[in-house]
C-alpha cells in the first residue's frame, strides 16, 4: 500500500515534527496531522530525553539527588535545585539562616531572567527572526557571568543545599548584579523595538494559539502559560516560600490566552524580576549562609510536598521517605508537561506556522518534560 | 474614514519595521558593541574565577606533601562514584600502624563537577581546578590518581 | 578605460584577425565564460558579504579565519560542498530531482543577458527587456516546484507550493511597479529607461507614485527570491529546509547560488528601473558637481547602486520576523496590489499631464 504511507485514515498528511526539527528545541517530537496546512491534529511523543531521574534520586542521598535537578529544567537550574532543598527542609525542619534566603531568592530571580532572556530569542528565532536571539544572549551572558564567579558553574550549579547555599556570595556579587541591572534598562528598550512592536510580529502572535481559563485549568498548565489565559497561579503569591511574602512584586496576569498575551507575561515578568533584584540586591542581611545541619541527613518517615514558581511554572517535589538517608519515593511535577499536553487544544485548525508562534510561547525545555 | 483608516494602519506598520531597522542599523554600523571573544586566541588572558568548578584536584606544597587523611568522606558525598580512595597502612616512627591513602583515583569522565565532595573534605585535601579543556584521545586518561607518587600526608592534618 | 571601450576593443581585434562568423562564435563563447565566472564571483561575494551584515548586526565578528578578514571563508564553503557526496534520496524522482538546481540556475543565468552593467556594456540590447525580465523571472518557481515534488519529502512539497502560491502572487505587484517605470519613460528597453533618467532619476523626477511604486516593488521582488520575512518555501524554523531540504552537496550549492544570483539579478533591475541603472548623480543646474560625478566609472555607479539595493534586502532578512502564509498571501491581495493598480492609475495621470520633473 505504497499510497498510503504518511497519510491517516482520514486522508490527512501526517508529518513529524521532531525528535531533530529547528522549531522543537531538543528532542520534541511531535506527529502533526494536517490537511493542506491547517494542523487537524498534535500528538507529543515523548521518551527521547528520559533519564530515569526520578529513579536515580532514589538511590542518591538527600544531598546527593538536588545535583540531578539542575538537569531536568536546566535553564531554571537553580530554581530546581531550590525546590529540592525546600522539600527536605521542611522534612527536617530545620530554619535556613536570613542571608541564605535572600541569596536563594535572588539566584532565582536571576535564573528567572535569564531563562526569560533565552526564551525570548529562542522564540523570535523560531518566527525567523535570527538577530534577537544574539542579543538575548549578551544579556543573559551576563548573569551566567554573575552565577558562575558565585557559584563556580554557568548552567548546572547545585549551588543550593538543605539548609542554605553552598558557598557564600562573592565579593564582587552586589556589583556586578548592578552592572547588569543597568545594562539590562539600557536594553530592554530594543526588545520592543525589534520584535514586541514590530507589525508582523504582531500579527504572527495576536489571536494564535488560544488557551481557554477554563482549558488552562483543566490541562494543569502553570506559570506564564497559564497566567496568560487569566489564572491567577503564581505559586510566590499563593503558597510563598523564602522571602517572597515580605517582597513587593506583582503577579503578572494576562487574559488574552493567545501567543501574545503569553510573550507579554513574560517580558513583563522579566520586569518583576528585576524589581525584586533591585529590592533585595542592596539588602542582603550578615549572617551565616548555611543552617547547622548533621553531615548524614535523614528524613521522618512521611511525605512531603514542596512546590515552587520556575520560570515556565508550578515544579513540585514529592518526597516520600521511609526514614532512611534516600527517599523512598520522588515524584517530580514539572510544568512543562502540563504546558505541552495544552498544545493540541492551542493550535487545531490553525497553520503550520501557528504551531510554532504557540509551541515558542509555551517556552519548552524537553528534559524537563521527559525528566 | 475606511481609507484615512487604510492609510493610518499602512504607516503605523511601515514605522514599527523602520524602528527595528534602525535598531538593527545602529548594530551594523557600531562595531564596539561585538561581543564576541576569540576563544582559542584569547587563552592567555582568559581568566576564570577562582571558584570556577573544572576538575578535582589535589594540593602538594613543596615536600611533596597532601592533607588526604584518607577518610573517604569525599567518596561517600560523591552521587556517582567518581572517586575511589584505596588506603594502605603506614608504619609510623613509633612503630604504630596508621591509615593512609595510597590512591585516591578520580573518574573525571563521571564527574558532574557538583562539588559535594570538596564540601564534604574535612581537611581540605582537594579542592577545584580552574581548568575546562578536558578532551583527550583516549577515555583512560581521564582516570586519573590525584596524589603524587610516593607523597606523603602533611605533619598535623589528622 | 571603460568596460564598453575594451569590449569593442576586443571585438576589432578578432575582427581583424577572422571573419564576421567566427568572431560572432568567439564573442559568445566569451561571453558564456565570463556569466559563468561572473556568476561564481557574485555567489562568493553575495554569501561573504550576507555573513558579514548579518554578524554586524547580531553583534557577532562573522567569518574571520580563512584568509584575510574571513574573505576566502565562503571560497572554502564553495569547495566543501563540491566534494560533498550529492545524494538522490529513495524514491525521489530522479531526473526531475537532478534537473532542478540546472533549471534554478539556467533561469538566473538567462535573466543576466539584458542587464547593461555599465554605459554601452551589455550583452543583449533587446527591446522589450523589461518584459524578457519578467517573463524570464517567473519560470524559477517551476525549478523550485519540481525540486519540491521530485523530493519525495513532505516537508519539500509543503515548501514548494508555498513558493508557488507566493510567486505567482508577487510577481503581480512586482509587474505593476515595472509598469510605473514603464508609463513614464515610454519605453520598455532597458537602455532607453536608463537614457531617459539622464537628468534625475525616476525616484526623484517621478514625485510620490514612483517612490510607493519603488517600495512596492522591493516588498514584491524580496517575496519573489524567497528572502526573509518572505521565506516561505524554506523557512527552516517550520519546514527544516522547505524545497532544498532533501538537496546536498553541489545541487544544494546551485540552488544557493541562483537565490543570491536572482538577489542580484532583481537588485539590479531595480536600480535600472529607479536609480538610473549606470546613470551618474546628476543634480539639475550644479554643472560642476555634476562633471564631478561623471568622473566616477559607469560600471561603478552600477555596481553600487545594485549592492545599494542587495544591502537593503539583507537588512530586511536580519531584522524581521517571517510571515505567516496566509498573512503573506493577504498582504500581497489587500495592501500591495490595490495599492499598486491606484499607483498606476496616478503615474498615467502624470505622464499624460506631464507633471513629473523633466
Amino acid at each position: 500500500m505504497q499510497e498510503t504511507i504518511g497519510h491517516s485514515a482520514t486522508g490527512d498528511l501526517v508529518i513529524n515534527v521532531g525528535p531533530q526539527h529547528p522549531a522543537t528545541h531538543g528532542v520534541l517530537h511531535l506527529v502533526i496531522h494536517l490537511q493542506g496546512e491547517t494542523i487537524t491534529k498534535v500528538e507529543p511523543h515523548l521518551g527521547y530525553i528520559h533519564r530515569s531521574i526520578e529513579k536515580m534520586c532514589e538511590s542518591l542521598t538527600y544531598r546527593q539527588f538536588i545535583y540531578v535537578t539542575s538537569r531536568m529544567d536546566y535553564l531554571s537550574a537553580h530554581i530546581n535545585n531550590l525546590a529540592c532543598a525546600l522539600c527536605v527542609e521542611k522534612g527536617l525542619g530545620v530554619e535556613i539562616p536570613e542571608r541564605a534566603q535572600v541569596i536563594r531568592v535572588l539566584m532565582s530571580e536571576l535564573t528567572r531572567i535569564a531563562s526569560h532572556e533565552l526564551w525570548w530569542g529562542a522564540m523570535a528565532m523560531d518566527l525567523g527572526a535570527f538577530t534577537p536571539f544574539f542579543h538575548a544572549f549578551r544579556e543573559r551572558e551576563s548573569i551566567n557571568d554573575i552565577m558562575e564567579e558565585t557559584c563556580g558553574a554557568r548552567l548546572t550549579m547545585n549551588y543550593m543545599v538543605p539548609g542554605g547555599v553552598m558557598m557564600d556570595l562573592h565579593p564582587n556579587f552586589q556589583k556586578r548584579v548592578k552592572d547588569f541591572l543597568q545594562l539590562y534598562k539600557s536594553k530592554i528598550d530594543e526588545y520592543d523595538e525589534m520584535v514586541t512592536g514590530n507589525i508582523i510580529f504582531q500579527n504572527r502572535m495576536k489571536g494564535v494559539g488560544y488557551l481557554s481559563k477554563e482549558d488552562a485549568i483543566s490541562f494543569g498548565c502553570s506559570g506564564p502559560t497559564a497566567r496568560a489565559s487569566g489564572v491567577s497561579c503564581d505559586v510566590r503569591k499563593w503558597y510563598p516560600y523564602e522571602i517572597y511574602s515580605k517582597l513587593d512584586f506583582e503577579e503578572v496576569i494576562e487574559t488574552g490566552g493567545d501567543s501574545l498575551a503569553r510573550y507579554m507575561v513574560r517580558i513583563r515578568e522579566m520586569k518583576e524580576s528585576i524589581r525584586i533584584v533591585e529590592q533585595l540586591i542592596d539588602a542582603i542581611p550578615e549572617g551565616p549562609f548555611q543552617a547547622k545541619t548533621k553531615a548524614v541527613l535523614k528524613l521522618p518517615k512521611g511525605e512531603f510536598y514542596q512546590q515552587v514558581e520556575t520560570a515556565r511554572g508550578e515544579l513540585g517535589v514529592y518526597i516520600v521517605s521511609e526514614g532512611g538517608t534516600t527517599p523512598y519515593r520522588i515524584k517530580f511535577r514539572s510544568p512543562g508537561f502540563s504546558n505541552l499536553s495544552a498544545l493540541e487544544t492551542m493550535v487545531k485548525g490553525s497553520k503550520i506556522g501557528d504551531l510554532v508562534a504557540a509551541m515558542g510561547t509555551l517556552d519548552l525545555v524537553i528534559p524537563d518534560i521527559d525528566r | 474614514m475606511f481609507l484615512i483608516n487604510y492609510i493610518k494602519e499602512v504607516a503605523a506598520a511601515i514605522g514599527s519595521l523602520l524602528k527595528g531597522m534602525r535598531r538593527t542599523g545602529y548594530y551594523f554600523t557600531h562595531h564596539k558593541e561585538i561581543i564576541t571573544q576569540q576563544y582559542p586566541d584569547n587563552r592567555d588572558h582568559l581568566n576564570l574565577p577562582e571558584r570556577f568548578k573544572g576538575e578535582v584536584v589535589m594540593p602538594h606544597n613543596e615536600a611533596n606533601e597532601h592533607r588526604c587523611t584518607g577518610c573517604t568522606a569525599c567518596e561517600l558525598a560523591c552521587p556517582n562514584g567518581t572517586i575511589k580512595v584505596i588506603t594502605k597502612f603506614d608504619i609510623t616512627p613509633e612503630g604504630k600502624k596508621k591509615k593512609a591513602i595510597d590512591k585516591l583515583v578520580y573518574h573525571l569522565e563521571l564527574c558532574t563537577l557538583c562539588n559535594l565532595c570538596i564540601e564534604a573534605c574535612p581537611s581540605d585535601a582537594i579542592k577545584m581546578a580552574q581548568t575546562f579543556e578536558h578532551s583527550v584521545f583516549d577515555r583512560s586518561q581521564l582516570t586519573k590518581i590525584l596524589n603524587n607518587p610516593d607523597s606523603k600526608i602533611m605533619d598535623g592534618v589528622e | 578605460m571603460s568596460l564598453s571601450s575594451l569590449a569593442q576593443q576586443i571585438h576589432l581585434w578578432l575582427l581583424g584577425h577572422m571573419s564576421e562568423q567566427w568572431t560572432l562564435v568567439l564573442e559568445m563563447i566569451i561571453a558564456g565564460i565570463l556569466v559563468i565566472s561572473f556568476f561564481a564571483v557574485l555567489g562568493l561575494v553575495l554569501v561573504y558579504m550576507e555573513r558579514k551584515v548579518s554578524a554586524w548586526m547580531q553583534i557577532r565578528l562573522g567569518p574571520n579565519r580563512v584568509g584575510p578578514k574571513g574573505l576566502l571563508q565562503s571560497f572554502a564553503d564553495t569547495l566543501k560542498l563540491l566534494i560533498k557526496e550529492g545524494l538522490t534520496p529513495d524514491g525521489a524522482d530522479k531526473f526531475l530531482f537532478n534537473i532542478a538546481p540546472i533549471g534554478a540556475i539556467m533561469v538566473s543565468m538567462l535573466l543576466m543577458a539584458p542587464i547593461p552593467f555599465a554605459k554601452d556594456f551589455q550583452m543583449w540590447d533587446i527591446n522589450i527587456g523589461v518584459l524578457y525580465v519578467s517573463a524570464v523571472s517567473s519560470l524559477s518557481v517551476i525549478s523550485i516546484l519540481v525540486a519540491g515534488w521530485s523530493s519525495n519529502n513532505k516537508y519539500s512539497l509543503l515548501g514548494a507550493m508555498r513558493s508557488g502560491a507566493q510567486i505567482v502572487s508577487y510577481e503581480l505587484s512586482a509587474g505593476m511597479a515595472i509598469m510605473t517605470i514603464v508609463i513614464l519613460s515610454g519605453s520598455l528597453s532597458l537602455t532607453e529607461i536608463i537614457q531617459s533618467q539622464q537628468n534625475g532619476w525616476w525616484l526623484f523626477k517621478g514625485h510620490v507614485p514612483v517612490i510607493i511604486a519603488f517600495v512596492i516593488y522591493i516588498i514584491a521582488v524580496t517575496a519573489e527570491t524567497n528572502r526573509a520575512p518572505f521565506d516561505m518555501a524554506e523557512a527552516e524554523s517550520e519546514l527544516t529546509a522547505g524545497f532544498h531540504t532533501e538537496y546536498s552537496g553541489m545541487k544544494f550549492a546551485l540552488f544557493f547560488l541562483a537565490e543570491y544570483v536572482n538577489v542580484f539579478i532583481v537588485c539590479a533591475i531595480g536600480a535600472i528601473l529607479f536609480l538610473g541603472g549606470w546613470m551618474p548623480l546628476h543634480i539639475g543646474e550644479w554643472t560642476a558637481f555634476n562633471h564631478i560625478m561623471d568622473y566616477i566609472p559607469s560600471s561603478i555607479w552600477f555596481m553600487g547602486k545594485t549592492f545599494g539595493l542587495i544591502f537593503l534586502i539583507m537588512w530586511f532578512r536580519w531584522t524581521f520576523p517571517r510571515l505567516r502564509v496566509d498573512q503573506l498571501l493577504k498582504l500581497e491581495w489587500n495592501y500591495l496590489l490595490p495599492i499598486s493598480m491606484i499607483n498606476v492609475v496616478l503615474v498615467t495621470a502624470l505622464a499624460i499631464l506631464g507633471w513629473y520633473f523633466k
